[in-house]
């Protein structure tokens, strides 16, 4: 029996570990995680990561593979290395039997009647749902402000934003109140929030993760991903959500290979690893800069060669996506309208139509990012414009796309700072639009180009303390180099450190008498 | 609801040159719908053949049907159109509450089929090719139904009510170029078109063709010019014109009513107009306007589509023979004359002529009901003679009867109109209604003695041979029985009571 | 490129359905102005000979084979229904036909 306090703060992987040996059962891991929610989570302080906990549905999920593993045989042989290893669920993937928002007001209170292709998958693997966590609404968002239900805190400083738009996912990890969660990233909203947050969060390459079930923003750039304290967990996560589905017709055919066996490969003798130009220096914290710097001189003393590469269009690449995303979202949301779920608002005044009420409707159930991207989308796709903005804005993925190819025929895997800065602080950008989008100026061109990323802490920035990621890419359907780097690195950096970087978070007040704050007090307020 | 000004057809054409255009929906007959696997069935309870993917939940994603890939592809063949080696799907964005997403699934610049004719062939044998523009795939939407205010008219409704189950059915819409040189044939070339375009895809078996059912979808684009110009005039386009019959008059009242605007002076509208059967005229829609703008882009949740020129040649190897040489051959297999089969197809019967023979007709029994009885009726009712209801079987069984000398052919006639009274089968009506030819003998016996009794002269010119005289006999015979009695049986009985050699 | 005012706005929150007042239409048109113009240099940068990319990986004939799935109750498919009579969905009165 391991202390609780201890317990929360092992990987999965340390996690899988205990529970195949027996030496914990997943009710008890459970319901540590889900007392350190009670304890975090809630409360005008309180990290908010979670929309919804799902205590009784995830104790039961647990309390079933204990049962499975206490009487043995071939079911027990049979059950998957995380089986009992829970996890948290960004509120843009649906699930049956939790309500799913998208963070937005105009899917308050809906139920999905069907799974997600990876919630199915978690489900096989028997890993028990600790909830729904927080999102910029619709995952439009880099902050987790434009939730319409509150923003979550970063735990280095709850003064301070999360990242986004999973900012949920990535403080409940880093907050200690899941082990892994699941992330989507459409332009940086997994690795952002895991830089700023000193947590690993991966985009899989296009494709290798099912995207049925992820409520969408931007079709064409929209990934679903892990969220972990580890390269290894990340790794082992990607395992269990990644694979072909028949349900996603962009889905890619064939696997990927092990990724975990990549993970603990730990090997970069030899390999060549590229910095891009474009994605460093101006524009850039110097806390940013000398962290990135330290990562690449580990990396050179491990064995692998530093080169310099160009990507001269990446710097095209922020106004491109400015254009795709707005576009697909606008018609990806067009769904939203007060018919069929959600959210119905009448008119104030006559004629009661139907058009009206659709107005109605979503001027009420979207926020204001959610419109001005609308408008925008609605704009760049508009008659007369298609060809300079959407148009361009297509041909600009090709010279991305370009620009990787060019990349990777000189280094195997690509490195930048994964943000420009650590995290900023709640309300600080959120009346500047312009500002708060340059925060996803080096993670867009891997969803531009549907090559996979990673990012990984890199220590904490010189002027404020605050944690530094560092982003790893690699050319399509390569995911495994950027587990075989990042846990090279990862290790070279805790040995640095004397321990994972987490550690050296400030402890959280904890509260037991405050209670949960989660869609259901709220709305019972 | 303003009763628009017609010039006469004959005046209209006088006056102006009739440019035509077609857009015809085609229901595909697949097992499930176009992106989703739900079933592809008519009529079943509301909102139970859909799931996740039917009614736009969030988070789903369209997969796309081979088969419904396939049949457009057939139907692209059959219109001998070129087949695109890579074409995409776009979205068309616009919000309605029978479109699930608030976008329809559609092909935009990169249609699956272009490039296409087929030749039409005239009531008097003249061919006229309509060239085809494009044929191309997407979704069908949801029915709405509109309650209160005035009975199920969009207008002054109260609300309406959306079932999804035909969301996502797949449609190939077939697009005409602009047909030019029809003249006064305009009508009937509108209506040979879209018979031809049914009996193609039906003939493929890719849909069901029924247009009463809206298997069969057409609208009608209508402009004039004056004669010589070349220029085209500004068209309407005529919704929901869903049966043959109806083209032929949509585009007649058209034609008559952009002549009358054109001849007060006016511009004619570019609008939608609406086909009402009952009062056999078109009402406004709406005005073309800039919110027509579908926003199109391609597709992000789905790939293109590759057709590979093997794939191609693999599925026109699978395709029937073409109508006209069906034609050819159902008119050799049946025995028909020249005049014979062209009032067959411009009645527009070969189809149940042959389910009928199918069914166990011969050729002659099958066109002597169908030209003799149903199209009648039809005109009438002012139906197609096909959806008048006629089943093939009720004509196999309404023939036995008479070949049984159940029934005679004038009952025969009588069953029929209430087999489309919907009183019964026709056995059942002959039941119902006692109307079984008089076989027992007796009553028929004492008649026939009632007969002979009351002419004896006649009789007697019998016994003398004159066999023409026993008509007179008959007849009495006849008008006794109310017309029941068999009168070949009749003639028989007389024959053997006067002792006379038939 | 076009400068984007308030009567776009406008007209495109008419086209995406969403009711605007006055004061959001005037806020937008002033955000979206910056945005705009920020994204511009995306028309300029490839030239003609550049091919538009729609998808980051490409795969072309996905296909799902026609064989009937799974289908919702009426109940299921009317859960999460704002208003629904007999099975169906309830919409207020729609004045505009297509």
């Amino acid at each position: 029996m391991t202390d609780t306090n201890e317990l929360i703060r092992l990987s999965a992987a340390q996690l899988a570990q205990k529970l195949a040996a027996g030496e914990v059962t997943s009710v008890e891991v459970t319901q540590a995680y889900l007392d350190r929610i009670a304890a975090v989570d809630g409360g005008p302080r309180g990290v908010h990561a979670f929309l919804h906990v799902n205590t009784e549905e995830a104790l039961a999920v647990a309390a079933e593979v204990d049962a499975i593993r206490a009487a043995g045989g071939a079911a027990a042989a049979e059950l998957h290395e995380l089986a009992g290893v829970p996890i948290a669920v960004k509120d843009l993937i649906v699930t049956v039997g939790q309500p799913t928002t998208a963070g937005s007001k105009i899917l308050e209170g809906w139920h999905s009647p069907y799974d997600a292709t990876v919630v199915k998958r978690l489900r096989d693997a028997k890993m028990p749902i600790l909830g729904k966590t927080n999102l910029d609404e619709f995952a439009m968002g880099s902050s987790t402000e434009h939730s319409a239900y509150g923003p979550t805190r970063n735990p280095w400083d709850l003064d301070r934003i999360p990242g986004g738009s999973g900012g949920g996912s990535a403080a409940a990890v880093a907050a200690f109140e899941a082990p892994l969660a699941l992330g989507t990233d459409t332009g940086g909203s997994i690795r952002q929030p895991g830089a700023v947050t000193g947590t690993v969060g991966v985009k899989p390459t296009y494709g290798s993760v099912s995207r049925y079930g992820a409520i969408a923003m931007a079709s064409s750039l929209d990934q679903i991903g892990p969220v972990s304290r580890t390269v290894l967990d990340s790794a082992l996560l990607h395992q269990v959500i990644g694979g072909h589905d028949p349900y996603d017709s962009t889905s890619l055919p064939d696997p990927l290979g092990d990724l975990v066996a990549a993970a603990r490969l730990g090997n970069v003798d030899g390999m060549k690893i590229g910095i891009i130009k474009e994605l460093h220096g101006e524009g850039y914290q110097a806390g940013v800069e000398n962290r990135f710097n330290e990562s690449l001189e580990l990396l050179k003393q491990a064995g692998a060669e530093i080169v310099e590469v160009s990507c001269p269009n990446f710097k095209y690449a922020l106004g491109a996506y400015y254009l795709i995303m707005p576009s697909e979202a606008s018609s990806n949301l067009a769904k939203f309208d007060g018919v069929r779920y959600g959210l119905r608002v009448l008119p104030k005044d006559a004629p009661l139509t139907i058009e009206r009420v659709m107005g109605a409707t979503r001027a009420a159930g979207f926020g204001d990012e959610v419109k001005r991207r609308i408008i925008l989308g609605t704009y760049a796709l508009s008659a007369g414009y298609y060809d300079a903005y959407y148009g361009s804005a297509q041909k600009v993925r090709t010279l991305i796309q370009r620009d990787f190819e060019a990349a990777f025929a000189q280094a195997d895997v690509l490195i930048s700072p994964t943000a420009p800065t650590t995290a900023f602080k709640l309300g600080e950008k959120l009346n500047d639009p312009l500002a708060m989008y340059l925060n996803d100026v080096a993670t867009i061109p891997a969803n531009m180009a549907g090559v996979p990323g990673l990012s990984l802490p890199g220590g904490l920035a010189d002027e404020d303390g605050l944690p530094v990621g560092i982003q790893l890419l690699a050319p399509a359907r390569q995911d495994a180099r950027l587990y075989r780097v990042g846990a090279v690195l990862e290790s070279l950096l805790e040995a640095q450190w004397g321990g994972p970087l987490l550690a050296q978070a400030p402890a959280l007040a904890t509260s037991v008498v405050e209670p949960v704050e989660t869609l259901e007090t709220q709305e019972a307020k | 609801m303003s009763v628009d000004a017609t010039l006469s057809f004959e005046e209209a054409m006088e006056k102006y040159d009739p440019v035509l255009g077609f857009e015809v929906h085609v229901e595909l007959n697949t097992k499930t719908k176009m992106f989703s696997s739900a079933p592809n069935v008519f009529g079943d309870e509301p909102n139970t053949n859909v799931n996740e993917v039917d009614l736009g939940m969030p988070g789903v994603l369209p997969v796309v049907n081979r088969t419904a890939i396939e049949s457009s592809i057939k139907i692209g063949l059959a219109l001998n159109c070129k087949i695109a080696e890579t074409c995409r799907f776009a979205r068309k964005n616009y919000f309605y509450p029978d479109t699930p997403k608030n976008f329809q699934t559609s092909q935009y610049d990169e249609p699956i089929a272009y490039d296409g004719y087929l030749d039409i062939e005239l009531s008097d044998g003249t061919v006229f090719r309509v060239e085809i523009e494009r044929a191309h795939m997407e979704e069908d939407a949801g029915k709405l139904t509109h309650m209160g205010g005035s009975a199920g008219r969009i207008q002054g409704a109260d609300y309406s009510l959306v079932d999804y189950n035909r969301s996502g059915v797949p449609l190939v819409e077939i697009v005409t170029k602009p047909i030019q040189g029809a003249g006064s044939r305009a009508p009937e070339l509108a209506k040979a078109y879209v018979a031809a375009v049914r009996e193609i895809v039906k003939n493929l078996g890719v849909s069901d063709a029924k247009m009463e059912r809206g298997n069969v979808r057409c609208d009608a684009n209508v402009s004039l010019r004056p004669h010589g110009r070349e220029r085209f005039g500004i068209r309407s386009e005529t919704k929901n014109v869903n049966s043959l019959r109806a083209v032929e008059h949509a585009v007649r009242y058209e034609i008559q009513r952009h002549a009358a605007v054109l001849d007060s002076g006016e511009p004619v509208i570019q609008e939608t107009r609406h086909w009402h059967e009952d009062t056999r005229s078109t009402t406004s829609g709406r005005a073309k306007s800039d919110a027509d703008d579908y926003r199109y882009f391609p597709e992000p949740d789905l790939v293109p589509i590759v057709a590979s020129r093997e794939w191609v040649e693999e599925l026109r190897a699978t395709l029937p023979e073409p109508p006209a040489e069906r034609r050819k051959r159902l008119q050799a297999d049946w025995g028909y004359s020249d005049l014979e089969f062209r009032d067959v197809v411009n009645a527009g019967v070969m189809d149940e002529i042959e389910e009928t023979i199918a069914a166990g007709a011969t050729a002659t029994v099958a066109r002597k009901w169908w030209m003799g009885e149903i199209v009648g009726r039809a005109k009438n009712a002012d139906v197609d003679p096909g959806q008048l209801g006629v089943q093939p079987a009720t004509i196999v069984e309404l023939n036995k009867l008479v070949e049984d000398g159940k029934i005679n052919n004038k009952m025969a006639t009588a069953v029929l109109d209430g087999v489309l009274a919907g009183e019964g089968t026709p056995a059942e009506i002959v039941e119902k209604r006692g109307l079984a030819v008089v076989s027992d003998d007796g009553p028929l016996l004492e008649a026939i003695d009632a007969a002979l009794a009351a002419q004896p002269d006649v009789a007697d010119k019998i016994r003398a041979g004159k066999l023409q005289a026993i008509g007179a006999i008959v007849g009495g015979v006849m008008k006794a029985t109310r017309g029941q009695a068999d009168a070949g049986r009749v003639k028989e009985l007389i024959l053997q009571k006067l002792g006379v050699e038939g | 490129m076009a400068a984007i005012n308030r009567d776009d706005v406008a007209h495109l929150a008419r086209l995406a359905h969403i009711e605007m007042s006055a004061d959001e239409l005037d806020r937008m048109a002033g955000e979206l102005a910056v945005i705009v113009d920020s994204v511009k240099s995306v028309s300029e940068a490839a030239g003609d000979d550049v091919p538009a990319t729609s998808h980051p990986i490409p795969l072309t004939n996905v296909f799902r084979e026609d064989v009937v799935g799974h289908t919702f109750t009426a109940e299921q498919s009317l859960s999460g229904a704002p208003d629904a009579y007999e099975g169906r969905f309830k919409v207020p009165a729609i004045l505009d036909e297509d």
